[in-house]
């Protein structure tokens, strides 16, 4: 067995010290979320803060009345729609543009530098030049159309580094062994690439999904008439806050919670069989 | 003698050619292979011209447009900028505002200070972090999961984590509760929420997970074999940390504080929910004009906050080359 010299003792106090410290640091991060879903219980007479006066699902039942928080259930599903779409298009950019970069091209800088700038733009300074540019142009802005064109311009920066690292340690000889074999392009791509990286697809269009389903700034000026979720959240914000906000905000954290598992499991699973 | 006939031979499908061809077009082939580069990169180098180049460009333009009852008439007038920078008594010595910055200026500065302090605690809250992932825990599967918990929260919306803070910091929130049960003070503290320590902590939970990713792949690529060597030759934790570890995960460090900066420099949501409408930053001030239809300011004060982005991400940039340390 091994002796407990102080060298030991004094490793064994440090990560101690440390694992302490991450504990902290995760109730730090989720507990005022976790405040916030046992809020959502409140009795109907309690309020928006400890103590709980009795246990309900008054303020859930609120949520589903439509006059209450606005027209949450058709902002939700708006949300969704908009976050599915922009899913697809993310994923099918940021695959596409991190195989063009295997080659060099001649603008390939540039590109790359317009891409990350998309991550480096805040999003009420790409909101606002849209939503005048459409005002100057006598266009709407609508949720499903400018709104969508800037959440892709959030979200491919995301996906295109998770292919981008793809790639990197993508053994090219098994496609060049296809093709040597007689494979066209098309062949090589759907029996050789993309069994391999559909992992990295999945989690492009994870990034995707998730950033575009939060996503406040960048839609406020330019979702037109109705409403994504996140704009709901915060009109309802600006009214007097009450347990059924917790609520709304308990349900949509869930919804993302559920929608993460969902592609970690897709993922595990085609990562796993990729190997 | 034999291998030159060898690659001379006739086979089944016909005559090799010479090796020096083979070369030359397996070079050529090797241009050729995958798709064609135009067609993959057209469809998203159209949108981002279209959605990103255009609207920012677009800002620029707008900000030297005029105020029309009409709207928007194109010119070339530094009215805006004048309104920007320019305040009544500017010049004055007797004036209360003899040489003193711009409304519009503070609130840029304002946004900066606190862009920068959130940057420092989020780096001092989450190094620890990434280090005790990197360094402490073992296993890799050990390592991804306690990973992914932290950056989980990245995945849904800042909006509702910032909400989440007032049942804790309000004025009948838990940390009040427990000051007064535990007698600290007698009757509830507001400094807690609608202020800016509130703001402050709303903004360091919210972000510093953007910080602790980064420095934790820096962290990670370190080759332990150097840090046991250090040990051996009797390098006390501390010089390993300010000769080995510190110096190579600054390039993670640098990165994450971009990603910070940019993040809280154009925030404004959660300065809406924790702090109220008590104060304003660049982003709040953006959106005001816009709400008034003064367009062309509301593109000036963009413009402004996007220089000072720039100006603060080549500073970044210029203490960490992160292109020469990856």
């Amino acid at each position: 067995m091994a002796r407990w010299t102080p060298e030991r003792w004094r490793k064994l106090r440090v990560k101690t010290g440390f694992s302490i410290y991450y504990v902290i640091f995760l109730v730090f991060i989720y507990g005022p979320m976790f405040a916030m879903f046992v809020l959502s219980f409140q009795g109907r007479r309690g309020g928006t803060s400890f103590p709980m006066r009795g246990y309900s699902l008054y303020w859930w039942n609120k949520l589903l009345e439509p006059s209450t928080v606005g027209d949450m259930q058709g902002a939700m599903g708006r949300s969704i729609i908009l976050a599915l779409m922009v899913m697809v298009i993310t994923a099918f950019f940021s695959t596409m543009l991190a195989m063009a970069f295997r080659k060099s091209f001649w603008f390939s800088n540039v590109l790359f530098y317009t891409i990350l700038t998309g991550l480096m733009v805040p999003g009420v300074l790409l909101s606002l030049g849209m939503a005048i540019l459409l005002r100057q142009l006598g266009l709407p802005p609508a949720w499903y159309s400018s709104g969508l064109a800037v959440h892709v311009i959030w979200a491919l920066p995301f996906g295109y580094l998770v292919m981008m690292a793809v790639f990197n340690r993508f053994d090219s000889r098994l496609e060049e062994a296809a093709r040597d074999m007689g494979a066209n392009e098309w062949t090589v791509f759907k029996e050789i690439t993309l069994p391999l990286i559909t992992p990295g697809v999945v989690a492009a269009g994870l990034f995707g999904f998730t950033l575009s389903y939060d996503e406040f700034a960048r839609t406020t000026l330019l979702s037109g008439a109705e409403n994504t979720l996140p704009l709901d959240i915060n009109s309802s914000m600006t009214q007097r806050i009450r347990p059924t906000l917790f609520a709304l905000g308990t349900a949509s954290t869930i919804f993302s919670l559920m929608m993460i598992s969902v592609f970690l499991g897709i993922y595990t699973i085609l990562y796993r069989r990729s190997r | 003698m034999s291998d030159v006939t060898k690659t001379h031979h006739t086979g089944l499908i016909g005559s090799q050619p010479k090796p020096i061809d083979a070369l030359g077009q397996a070079k050529i082939a090797h241009t050729e292979e995958g798709f064609p580069t135009i067609w993959l990169i057209t469809p998203a180098t159209i949108w981002l011209i279209l959605f990103l180049v255009i609207p920012l460009v677009s800002i620029i333009v707008f900000s030297f447009w005029e105020n029309t009852r009409e709207g928007l008439s194109p010119a070339f007038s530094f009215e805006f900028y004048g309104e920007y920078f320019y305040t009544e008594g500017f010049f004055d010595p007797e004036a209360d505002r003899f040489l003193r910055p711009s409304v519009y200026i503070r609130t840029l500065g304002s946004t900066v200070y606190f862009t920068l302090l959130t940057m420092l605690l989020c780096l001092i809250v989450g190094y620890p972090i990434a280090y005790f992932l990197a360094m402490q825990v073992q296993a890799f599967k050990w390592q991804l999961a306690l990973f992914l918990l932290c950056m989980v929260p990245f995945w849904t919306s800042y909006l509702i984590r910032a909400v989440a803070w007032l049942p804790m910091l309000g004025r009948r929130g838990l940390i009040n509760q427990a000051l007064l049960g535990m007698g600290i003070v007698d009757k509830p503290v507001s400094f807690l929420f609608y202020s800016e320590f509130g703001y402050t902590l709303a903004l360091v939970q919210i972000y510093v997970v953007l910080g602790i990713g980064p420095i934790f792949f820096s962290l990670a690529k370190i080759d332990k074999a150097i840090l046991e060597a250090a040990l051996d030759m009797g390098a006390t934790p501390f010089q390993i940390f300010r000769e080995i570890i510190g110096p190579m995960s600054l390039p993670g460090v640098a990165i994450g504080m971009i990603f910070i900066f940019v993040m809280i420099m154009g925030e404004f949501a959660t300065a809406v929910v924790v702090y109220g409408g008590k104060t304003s930053t660049a982003g709040t001030v953006i959106l005001n004009y816009y709400g008034i239809a003064n367009y062309p300011f509301a593109a000036v004060n963009a413009l402004m906050l996007m220089l000072a982005m720039v100006i603060g991400i080549i500073i970044i940039l210029r203490v960490v080359d992160i292109r020469k340390e990856l």
